[in-house]
């Protein structure tokens, strides 16, 4: 137990105070001259107009709650995959039928335009 | 107990000092490459060939003016950078890179951790990545960084899915998530995936090339559209950061796919840890090679492509592999 999770959370600390250090770091050493022109928002050189808290496409919702679905099948099919050699064809059929209805949920989806981007 | 922490503290030292050390010399690589491929001579001025341009570069970056916009929500902003680099580095902790080694007297395993959920601990922490992303795009209130942001988290998502799908075929045949065992079953040469998983192969280097950003996925980048995507308005050390993360992340793909695929450490001859870091460059190579010659996806093909043909495809090549070991 120890020996497995004590690396694990070495390595996070040390990693989080390397960030930490480097972004400390910079914020001191280099030399920091504002201007107003210089803090404002990037435009490729034009006045920016307006800001970037505007309306997005919805699109990228529906592919986050997409995504979430199917990642919670590929969640299930972890277990399953480990211990298949033990399961056999009852372990195929199973999991064939749960594919199966997701896979009417994709075509659902297909067939709906969700994944279309035109 | 104590043995326990000197060992573990000597190899997170050893691997952080090299990792880094690698991230420094791909971008050094990477250019000297890519300048070949378009027959020029690439970094040549700091050091012989240019190999003291990644110390130069860093040190430059570290004092340069480090400009937080006006615009931006300062916390998040200063967050973000370090959210994509943390899981970036945590990553390689369960990524065995070589055989045990005798060392006065004890036996010790070239691996930081031997996790037996090896596998769920990669997809969980290099998920993660997308946060920093995420939060990057939204909080430079740019519009630039914010379509980058949003289309890096889609596309990252949607290509996560065959990800985790494309490695399942692998795990039927070692029966086992830990990195070291799935090693451990790829004794042979014809006992590697490659051979028995050459579909989920595929699959899996497509899927790792989306989700590091690289071309021919860089869509969140596109530099000639979106400047540089999300990290447009970063500056100095958090612009570097951000290019670490990604880097390392690139090392992160070629280690699992080395691992998973390609028998990790096994090999005649050589030894063990030699072979890894020659199956790790040939991958990293593969990620240059293909930046020197693919152009960029269109969008909509990007997401067609993740959805439509990779994903059937995976879960068609678990079918096979169920079927097969039935039989």
């Amino acid at each position: 137990m120890f020996k497995t999770y004590f690396p694990i959370a070495l390595l996070l600390i040390l990693v989080l105070g390397m960030a930490f250090v480097i972004v400390l770091l910079s914020r001191f050493l280099g030399r920091r001259i504002p201007s107003k022109d210089k803090l404002s928002t990037y435009e490729c050189g034009i006045e920016p107009t307006g800001d970037a808290r505007g309306r997005f496409p919805v699109k990228f919702f529906l592919i986050a709650i997409l995504f979430i679905i199917f990642d919670i099948e590929i969640v299930f099919l972890y277990p399953w995959a480990v211990v298949f050699k033990k399961l056999k064809v009852f372990g195929l059929i199973e999991m064939g039928i749960f594919l199966f209805i997701l896979l009417i949920g994709y075509f659902y989806i297909v067939k709906k335009g969700a994944l279309r981007w035109e | 107990m104590l043995t326990v922490v000197i060992i573990a503290l000597i190899k997170v030292a050893v691997v952080l000092v090299v990792l880094l050390l690698m991230i420094a010399y791909l971008t050094w690589l990477e250019r000297k490459l890519l300048a070949h491929f378009q027959v020029r001579l690439g970094p040549m001025r700091v050091g012989p060939h240019g190999l003291l341009q990644p110390i130069a570069d860093g040190l430059k970056l570290l004092f340069k003016e480090d400009v937080t916009p006006s615009g931006v929500n300062k916390v998040i902003y200063t967050l973000a950078p370090i959210l994509s680099f943390v899981p970036a580095f945590m990553v390689f902790a369960v990524i065995p890179f070589g055989d045990k080694i005798f060392l006065f007297g004890r036996s010790i395993d070239l691996v930081i951790s031997d996790f037996n959920m090896g596998i769920l601990y990669i997809f969980a922490v290099a998920s993660l990545g997308v946060y920093g992303i995420v939060l990057a795009g939204w909080s430079s209130n740019n519009k630039y960084s914010l379509l980058g942001g949003l289309r890096s988290s889609a596309q990252m998502v949607s290509y996560e899915v065959s990800l985790g799908l494309s490695v399942i075929g692998v795990l039927m045949l070692s029966e086992s998530l830990s990195l070291v065992d799935i090693v451990r079953s790829q004794d042979t040469i014809f006992n590697w995936y490659i051979f028995r998983q050459p579909l989920g192969f595929i699959i899996f280097l497509i899927c790792a090339i989306a989700e590091t950003n690289r071309l021919p996925f860089d869509l969140p980048e596109a530099d000639n559209e979106l400047v540089a995507g999300y990290y447009t308005e970063y500056s100095s050390m958090k612009f570097a950061m951000f290019y670490l993360g990604e880097y390392a992340n690139m090392i992160n793909a070629s280690a699992i796919a080395t691992t998973l695929f390609l028998g990790g450490w096994q090999g005649p001859w050589l030894p063990p840890v030699v072979w890894f870091f020659l199956k790790l460059f040939t991958f990293l190579f593969l990620f240059i090679w293909l930046r020197a010659t693919l152009p960029r996806f269109r969008y909509d093909q990007l997401m067609r492509f993740g959805w439509g043909i990779l994903l059937p495809l995976a879960l068609l090549n678990i079918f096979i592999t169920g079927i097969v070991m039935v039989w």
